[in-house]
């Protein structure tokens, strides 16, 4: 069985994927899986999950545009500028 | 030489040697997974020979490298199990196995011992020892019907009840179900016959300069 | 080439990474195999003439960090041999076509290691060499492959400082000593100047084409002499080469080296090449039992 590996490098940062070790059980995938891993005491932790457990998602419906819920779909330099000479200000200092 | 030495020369040449004897494992395991694990604990074995023989180089005026490598073969007070050449897992594993088991027992007793450094590293070496016996048990427990793995932790069991003193191994043999009364143990004093071609490869590259820093 | 594989090329010379799951064209997935297991290979091989220093490592110090260096290169086997198998290759098949002489490993790892004097010049040297190679793995289009080379670059950084302290103790030690690792640079620097091979450009590169490589060889041979020349030269150590020079421009010139040698050793010709494949043969025969026993229920 493989097991993919993830790996958490500090506390509070994510698991990220590192690799994979085939081994028969799980209990011989942790024994095999922390030495391979962390036997520098570089990982403050381990997920090993059985490659059938993983599931994934590579296709997106992508027909419509979702600019409007994006920051890419705003523009407001013009309209800022307007509204400013409109009141007589202008841009604030940066603080 | 005072008996405290004795006792902790004893040990790190059980670790030295049994240690020197995994790591001819390097590269060769069963799969590459294993390789890697079992190298750890040949390594293992190692740092836990080099802190004993810290503690016996303070008692005897030297260095723990000098205690590892410079003495004559006769001056090693290993177990002769440690010593034998095991270049096949069944053997390897059983050895893994029945060592831990007593190595186990002897911990036990040096946490309880009125050697208080002593025992502050024997409760260090414990905590690193937890993993040595995961994977000793898990082995043992995957080969546990194999005839070939049976048949050498038969073979090998007059040599684990070697390792221990003799009020020690009735708790040895409670532990992996075989009998203290009906075996000859093979005891420490007369190396096997390993030994003199183990101790002349880990010693060539240093004698070939004598007291030169590498 | 058909349109597909065409726009396939086009991405991935333009910097662009595939996945396991990506549809790969097949030639790119058969040079990908090839590459990948022959490194996988060279790191399973290049354990064989560490293996017995370990045993006769003249210090705890140095035998705990020869151990571990060497279990560095079995775990990178391991990595690699993983990217290879999700590539569709299982592992007992590139054991099989690695002892018959089908798949090929790394030229260093065919010649016989003979003192202390070697070890220091493998870690420092060869892993060096090994290295360059490595880091520009980092930008390979496969990247399952350049993902591995991140743990793989970051543990072989060690191996170099190890090597390098080897050999500064014993220009530091004895004259036996110093002349050791001379004898050893001697015996080293050939295969050393084959190791990047042979100098075709990089357009004539199909491994550099597809961006599984993205250096080609010459430059991989430059960086390293301009890395490791002057380290070699500051010790008062010489290289066996006596044209050996930099230009002002830069550039390093040197001695043709020996492309028939390079040929016939990972043809399998080399020195050790076949005695250290029967060795690996045997063990792998020996223990079968073991890993019949692990698939068992």
């Amino acid at each position: 069985m493989v097991f993919e590996v993830f790996r958490q490098e500090r506390k509070g940062q994510p698991f990220a994927h590192a690799g994979s070790v085939e081994a028969p059980d799980a209990a011989f995938a942790d024994a095999w899986a922390r030495e391979q891993y962390g036997r520098r005491g570089e990982s403050e932790a381990l997920w090993l999950v059985p490659r059938d457990a993983v599931h994934q998602i590579t296709e997106w419906a992508d027909e419509f545009d979702l600019k409007y819920r994006r920051v890419d779909g705003y523009s407001i330099k013009s309209r800022l500028k307007e509204a400013r000479e409109r009141a007589g200000t202008a841009a604030p200092e940066p603080g | 030489m005072n008996a405290r030495a004795q006792q902790l020369l004893s040990l790190a040449d059980d670790e030295l040697i049994l240690g020197w004897r995994d790591s001819e494992w390097t590269g060769i395991a069963p799969t590459l997974e294993e390789d890697v694990a079992f190298s750890s604990i040949a390594q293992n074995e190692i740092g836990h020979a080099r802190a004993l023989y810290e503690l016996a180089a303070v008692e005897l005026d030297t260095d723990a490298d000098a205690l590892a490598f410079d003495r004559t073969p006769d001056e090693y007070r290993c177990a002769p199990l440690v010593q034998l050449h095991l270049l096949d897992w069944a053997h390897t594993i059983a050895r893994r196995y029945l060592y831990e088991e007593a190595d186990r027992v002897r911990i036990d007793a040096l946490k309880r011992g009125d050697d208080a450094e002593l025992a502050g590293l024997a409760a260090k070496i414990d905590r690193e020892e937890t993993y040595h016996r995961l994977h000793a048990e898990l082995w043992a427990a995957r080969l546990r019907d194999e005839p070939r793995f049976r048949d050498a932790v038969e073979e090998l069991w007059p040599y684990a009840l070697g390792v221990l003193e003799p009020e020690l191994r009735p708790v040895l043999a409670g532990r992996v179900g075989l009998s203290v009364e009906s075996t000859q143990a093979v005891e420490r004093g007369e190396h096997a016959e390993a030994f003199t071609q183990l101790h002349d490869e880990m010693t060539e590259v240093r004698r070939s300069a004598p007291g030169q820093q590498w | 080439m058909d349109a597909r594989t065409q726009e396939f090329l086009a991405y991935v010379q333009d910097g662009g990474q595939v996945e396991a799951t990506d549809w790969l064209p097949d030639e790119y997935r058969q040079k990908l195999i090839k590459f990948i297991e022959m490194h996988a290979n060279s790191e399973l091989m290049g354990v064989l003439p560490e293996r017995e220093w370990i045993l006769k490592a003249p210090t705890l110090q140095r035998k705990l960090a020869l151990t571990a260096k060497v279990q560095d290169e079995v775990g990178h086997a391991q990595l690699i041999y993983r990217i290879a198998e999700d590539l569709g290759k299982p592992r007992d098949a590139m054991f099989a076509d690695l002892i018959s002489g089908k798949a090929k490993f790394h030229n260093v790892f065919h010649y016989p290691t003979k003192t202390w004097g070697d070890v220091g010049v493998i870690a420092w040297l060869v892993d060096a060499a090994a290295i360059i190679s490595q880091k520009a793995l980092l930008k390979c289009s496969y990247a399952p492959y350049a993902r591995i080379m991140k743990k793989i670059c970051w543990e072989e950084s060690f191996h170099i400082l190890h090597g390098r302290d080897v050999i500064l103790a014993m220009m530091t030690g004895s004259d036996v000593q110093r002349e050791l690792v001379q004898e050893a640079l001697n015996r080293w620097w050939g295969p050393l100047m084959q190791f990047h091979g042979n100098p075709i450009s990089r357009e004539e590169d199909p491994m550099y084409v597809w961006r599984i490589k993205s250096q080609g060889n010459e430059e991989a041979r430059q960086q390293f002499l301009e890395g490791y020349v002057p380290q070699i030269w500051e010790l008062g150590l010489t290289v066996p080469d006596p044209n050996l020079r930099r230009t002002d421009d830069g550039v390093w010139e040197y001695s043709e080296p020996d492309w028939a040698e390079l040929k016939s050793v990972v043809t399998g010709h080399g020195p050790r090449s076949q005695d250290r494949l029967a060795f690996r043969a045997r063990f792998l025969e020996q223990e079968k039992w073991v890993r019949d026993s692990l698939l068992a229920a």
